[in-house]
């Protein structure tokens, strides 16, 4: 119960509603151009990595936490926060180690479930 | 036979078309034609661990089932003509295998199932053969697979895009019987118009049907209304609204006695099909499940198919080429 | 209406022929769908601070949640539903990233677990990689040259 009563609403408004925009974004660019999901994948992690790498993003991170952080712009992001910080600590090798390290816990996730849910899954036709 | 005008060849004993069959998908067995059919299945995989497999199982026992159906021997069948989507046309040279018939694996994307019916009457017609099998299929999971995303993929299919039909047609011409019958052909050209978008296949189809119905019409000297019905293949409701408009530019009035099997074969609000059906099944199955049948019965007396081909692949449209549509029409009459 | 003759007015006449998405609905859709991701996302978040996480490990556990919550709801057949009706607001939070590595591995099953699930697995995602990875190493060496960093 202490947890419930720890939640900041405002911050959930504010995540909510930066999200949702960030995915209307990316809806205008599918219905109005003819670019296919993977390359507004890369526009968006390009884009992320790009803001990231300025020191814009973080800002939008300090005001809508996983509203910033969960679209692909975050992890383009952190990916460019990663290699910035790994700069600082191990020089040009940073440069190379440090995106992936940082972003290591999503991708390794990304390829063990892939993996794990062909294994069970069974491909099946769209209903619709 | 003799050449008539610029592209139509013209029958001196016009070869009938024996019998017909049809095997749908689900999808299809729910859609409006489904009474027409011979089989709907129950579902896409057919029992088959893969939907490559169960394509070909689809085609094979298509053309087992028209054989039994005409009532003549696998035997007395002297080729076969055969295509579909998939790489280098597997799902016909697998389903057809065992079928022991010389086999002319052909490819013409949707416009397969009538470039069938055209050789095999010229074959017939030159006497080279007796009796020709024509047989095509295609199927929505292995299509979308092969030329568009994963299945499991969460993306929106935009309002232009058409929907695959899985199926099979299959027919047998042959030199005797009591039609109906194929009298002329006009097999037509390459048209391409410049559309990219994989997503409007109706569009980048149109001209060429469009080009193939005019040139039908000039070299036979023939009026639309010459047939109760002119059917093209998969142009969707995009496609059918741009040949009614242009082909009335062009001077012909086809609104009251045209449409498309893609338009037909799916009910476009209740089954989300966007602008309707594509595939090579998709006049293969319509035209041997519905439109056959009316030729038989009498309801209709003659009628020109126009099949219709967008001659792409998955490279060329990442390459940014365009799509270069195709039709090849035959005219049906009892 | 005048007949059609060049590429050009034939592309025009198409584009005005083709309906268009109904984007506002899409919207909408995308809008509080996309929201409700993060949303989520944002409740993992507070709760493994909650438990005395750092930010960092934190963000890093929210991801691998949404992604195991895709991986489950690709496998089961949900997540194309979900995303025929919100479109990017599936597709632009990490859960699309994460379907668009599952459901080619689902699909290329059948040719085989080496070349067809681990092989194929990337063919939708791997230019994000590809483009995400390079950026951040583009990002890191200009971020020596110029002496920033965070």
């Amino acid at each position: 119960m202490d947890f419930i009563q720890s939640i900041d609403w405002m911050g959930i408004l504010k995540c909510f509603v930066v999200g949702g925009i960030i995915c209307v974004i990316g809806q205008i660019l599918i219905d109005k151009t003819k670019l296919t999901p993977a390359r507004i994948l890369v526009i968006y992690v390009t884009t992320g990595a790009i803001l990231g790498g300025l020191g814009i993003y973080k800002y939008l991170i300090d005001f809508a936490g996983a509203g910033a952080t969960v679209p692909l712009l975050g992890f383009g992001a952190n990916l460019a926060k990663g290699a910035m910080q790994e700069v600082q600590k191990a020089g040009l090798l940073g440069a190379f180690t440090g995106g992936v390290k940082a972003s290591a816990g999503g991708i390794a996730a990304a390829v063990f479930f892939g993996y794990l849910a062909s294994l069970i899954a069974k491909p099946k036709i769209k209903k619709q | 036979m003799k050449h008539i005008g610029k592209q139509t060849i013209q029958f001196d004993n016009p070869p009938t078309i024996l019998e017909t069959a049809s095997i749908v998908g689900p999808k299809e067995g729910q859609g409006p034609l489904a009474k027409y059919f011979d089989q709907c299945l129950e579902d896409e995989f057919w029992g088959e661990k893969t939907w490559e497999k169960a394509e070909s199982k689809i085609i094979k026992e298509t053309v087992n089932s028209v054989i039994s159906k005409s009532g003549i021997s696998a035997d007395s069948i002297d080729y076969c003509f055969a295509g579909d989507l998939l790489n280098q046309c597997i799902s016909s040279s697998f389903g057809l295998r065992e079928i022991n018939i010389p086999f002319f694996g052909i490819f013409g994307a949707c416009s397969t199932f009538v470039e069938s019916l055209c050789l095999g009457s010229v074959f017939i017609d030159a006497k080279a053969a007796k009796n020709v099998l024509c047989a095509t299929s295609s199927h929505f999971c292995s299509a979308e697979k092969q030329f568009r995303f994963p299945l499991e993929l969460g993306n929106q299919r935009p309002p232009s895009s058409q929907w695959t039909v899985t199926g099979s047609g299959a027919a047998i011409v042959s030199a005797s019987g009591t039609g109906p019958y194929i009298t002329s052909i006009t097999p037509g050209k390459i048209i391409d118009m410049g559309i990219k978008d994989a997503n409007n296949m109706g569009a980048a189809m149109a001209p060429a049907a469009l080009d193939t119905l005019i040139t039908h019409l000039q070299d036979t000297g023939r009026k639309p209304s010459y047939y109760d019905m002119i059917v093209t293949g998969d142009l969707g409701y995009i496609g059918k609204d741009i040949v009614t408009e242009l082909a009335e530019t062009k001077g012909y009035n086809i609104k009251n006695n045209y449409n498309d099997c893609g338009v037909l074969i799916f009910d476009k609000e209740k089954q989300d099909t966007h602008s309707g059906g594509s595939g090579c099944a998709c006049i293969g199955t319509t035209f041997s499940g519905y439109f056959f049948k009316q030729l038989k019965q009498g309801k209709l007396k003659r009628i020109l198919l126009i099949a219709t081909g967008a001659l792409t692949n998955a490279t060329s449209s990442q390459q940014g080429e365009s799509i270069p549509g195709i039709a090849h029409a035959i005219a049906i009459e009892n | 209406m005048k007949p059609i003759e060049t590429k050009q007015e034939y592309s025009n006449y198409v584009d005005q022929k083709s309906p268009n998405s109904p984007i506002w609905k899409n919207c909408l859709n995308a809008f509080w769908v996309g929201g409700l991701i993060c949303t989520i996302g944002q409740f993992i978040m507070n709760f493994c601070k909650y438990q005395g996480l750092d930010e960092t490990a934190s963000s890093t556990v929210v991801s691998i949640v949404l992604i195991a919550i895709s991986a489950i709801l690709t496998g089961l057949n949900i997540f194309n539903k979900i995303g025929k009706f919100a479109g990017a607001g599936s597709l632009i939070p990490i859960t699309g990233f994460a379907n668009s590595i599952v459901s080619p591995a689902i699909e290329y099953k059948s040719e085989g677990y080496v070349m067809g699930v681990g092989g194929k697995m990337f063919t939708v995602a791997g230019p994000v990689l590809v483009f995400g990875i390079s950026s951040s190493v583009i990002i890191g060496i200009l971020a020596i040259l110029f002496g920033a960093g965070a």
